[in-house]
């Protein structure tokens, strides 16, 4: 069956039979064209939002606010500010807690940051140790900040990958000064991060800042994060250090404004269950759009069979076995469904390239793509199918008495 | 020195039409020898083309026996049916049944595709029998650049192109002009001479003079048979 003869005979009748051959091929091009774009929209949609984590997926964060409830013989309005001591009361009853840190930040425009003749306004944030896993940053020179450094107060830096593009060009930073507000500080590491804003900005030693910049023992947003601990048990573990604070601070355990927080990991398996959903979605509506193509290509090879009836009562009559019938048929079906699943998918794919090349990533959208093995799959599948579609009536056209194929008009 | 090519015994065929059945063909007995030119008359709806349907396994019958040769054609399997159909006989219709797709060459050719022959082979004889029909110019036409009895000559050339030893032809002028049917009953005795068997149906008795033998069905029977002077053969 699969010898040159037959492929011949197989590609002068497709040729011979353009509109036939354009239509099938283009019912199951379309069907494939449009799964991978709906199947690459769908990654796209999940990997832009995904990228928005771009923090440890286990952190929390704290922060204080104003009191909206009256509590303890204290008013309203009052602000919260964490300062050391709420620290180590937190390190000191919670063992599950991991990298707690404080973090100041001061923010860019008031504080000027130069190198030589460079200057740039860029985000300075004053931290622990800790505060740099929580932030998820990648060392790509130099070291990271350590404890010596917080202890010992030194007056030392690690620059974000655009703060050194902006003050160094090519030069390398570690161990050169940049000026924070004219105080030197000696560049120790360059980083990189997910986001660009991660990237414009300085860490300096907390300690440091409390001395400088903001005399005192204040701390900012606290920050940890939570091991391996499941959602339910870091929420749980997040309430009551937030119920142990507000004793400490004297605010009233209700009072929502007066301690925030966010719990990453709460966020983190929210969009998890979310793209879950939305993978299910995209996939029965990729099953469905699979089965449209396999029923269009089925409906076709119907309609080619019945009107072909006659020719192969002809060919039956100049001596065509059945097989050669049902052959022809399917060799035809899989020439034409494998090479426009084959063209459907590849075009697909292209045109996400394309999208993913041109569009900007934004917070919803970004390097849409298909895995591989599900477009391959779909192909296969889709061209199986027509195989399939194409064996039914194949098989009874095959078997229909030659003289009733003659006598069909 | 001759021997039969066809041999039928009490043929019986119904058509079964819901729950009508028609006897169509009730109990022939035909003895054709090779080489024979034959003629089958008879009024519209006698069996004629029943029975030559049969005689070609395009269709089955019911009871009685039917020889091909020395074989007895009766229940066969679709691919013995298949062998015997591209080896043994050629069929012309009366509505020529060319594939409209392909153009008269790869018609002709057709036959010799189920015998495995390549394609540039197959194009090959096929030329060589366009030329015996008088059709080396039309070669690359589509049947549907052609006049009827072109068709029907590109018909006949796809009958003999696979030498069978019976050719069977189904009122192979009923739908041509009187001149072009003489012209198409000549091609038809040059093929006789060469030794291939010929069974025409046909209802003009124009055409049934130019054989040797004619056999009148009448209602599924016999009615009569004769032989004819040869000198009409060869006039
Ligand atoms: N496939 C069929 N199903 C049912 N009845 C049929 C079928 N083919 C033929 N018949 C009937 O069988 C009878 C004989 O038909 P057949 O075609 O053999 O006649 P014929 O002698 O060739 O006639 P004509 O000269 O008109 O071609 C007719 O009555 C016809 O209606
Ligand atoms: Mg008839």
């Amino acid at each position: 069956m699969l010898d040159l003869g037959v492929w011949q005979e197989i590609l002068s009748t497709m040729r011979k039979n353009k509109l036939r051959t354009f239509l099938t091929s283009f019912s199951v091009f379309w069907g494939i064209f449009i799964l991978m774009i709906l199947l690459g929209s769908g990654t796209g949609l999940q990997k832009g939002v995904m990228h928005n984590f771009s923090d440890a997926m286990n952190s929390v964060w704290l922060w204080g606010g104003r009191t909206t409830i009256a509590h303890a013989g204290y008013n309203t309005g009052r602000q919260i500010s964490f300062k050391n001591d709420d620290l180590e009361f937190i390190s000191n009853h919670y063992e599950a807690l991991e990298n707690i840190s404080g973090r100041i930040n001061l923010w860019g425009g008031a504080y000027s940051t130069n190198y030589r003749n460079e200057y740039g306004d860029f985000g300075i944030q004053a931290i622990n140790v800790g505060f740099q896993t929580t932030e998820n940053l990648k060392l790509t020179n130099g070291r990271l900040l350590n404890f010596i450094d917080i202890e010992k107060y030194r007056k030392v830096a690690i620059i974000g990958r655009i703060v050194k593009e902006r003050l160094f060009k090519e030069e390398n930073p570690v161990g050169k000064y940049v000026n924070i507000n004219k105080i030197p500080f000696l560049v120790v590491g360059v980083f990189d991060d997910v986001h660009d804003g991660e990237v414009e900005r300085l860490y300096i030693p907390i300690s440091v800042a409390q001395k400088t910049f903001r005399p005192g023992t204040q701390i900012g947003t606290m920050t940890f994060t939570c091991g391996d601990l499941s959602v339910k048990e870091s929420e749980a573990l997040l309430e009551d250090i937030k119920v142990k604070l507000a004793n400490k601070h004297k605010v009233d355990p209700e009072d929502q404004s007066a301690l925030g927080s966010f719990n990453a990991l709460k966020e983190y398996k929210q969009m998890q269950a979310l793209f879950a959903g939305i993978k299910l979605f995209v996939g029965i509506i990729g099953v469905f759009t699979l089965i449209a193509g396999i029923v269009g290509v089925s409906n076709i090879m119907l309609i080619v069979v019945k009107e072909r009836t006659k020719e192969f009562g002809i060919r039956k009559a100049l001596g065509a076995t059945p097989r050669s019938i049902i052959g022809l048929i399917i060799l035809e079906a899989l020439i034409i469904t494998s090479i426009a699943g084959y063209l459907g998918m590849l075009s697909g794919i292209s045109l996400l390239e394309l999208i993913a090349k041109n569009m900007p990533a934004s917070e919803f959208f970004r390097n849409p793509g298909v895995d591989f093995n599900i477009a391959i799959g779909s192909a296969i599948l889709i061209a199986l199918a027509g195989m399939l579609a194409g064996f039914v009536p194949a098989r009874r056209a095959s078997r229909i008495k030659p003289i009733v194929a003659l006598h069909d008009e | 020195m001759s021997q039969s090519i066809i041999r039928v015994n009490q043929l019986h065929k119904s058509y079964i039409t819901g729950s009508n059945s028609l006897h169509v063909l009730k109990g022939l007995d035909i003895d054709i020898q090779q080489g024979e030119m034959v003629s089958i008359m008879g009024s519209s709806g006698s069996g004629k083309s029943t029975l030559l349907n049969i005689l070609g396994i395009l269709d089955n019958y019911d009871k009685g026996e039917f020889y091909l040769g020395d074989t007895l054609i009766k229940d066969l399997n679709e691919k013995k049916a298949a062998w015997y159909r591209n080896k043994m006989i050629g069929f012309v219709f009366q509505s020529f049944n060319l594939i409209t797709f392909k153009n008269a060459m790869e018609n002709v050719a057709l036959p010799l595709y189920y015998q495995k022959v390549s394609r540039k082979k197959r194009n090959r004889i096929a030329m060589e029998y366009l030329e015996k029909v008088g059709l080396t110019e039309w070669a690359h036409h589509l049947p549907s650049e052609l006049s009827g009895g072109q068709k029907q000559r590109v018909a006949i050339a796809r009958a003999l192109i696979n030498n069978p030893k019976v050719i069977l032809a189904d009122e192979p002028t009923g739908a041509l002009d009187t001149q072009t049917s003489y012209e198409v009953m000549e091609l038809f005795h040059e093929i006789n001479r060469s030794g291939i068997t010929m069974i025409i149906v046909t209802h003009e008795n124009d055409i049934a003079e130019k054989t040797e033998r004619i056999i009148h069905l009448k209602d599924g029977v016999i009615e009569k048979e004769y032989k004819q002077n040869h000198s009409i053969r060869y006039a």
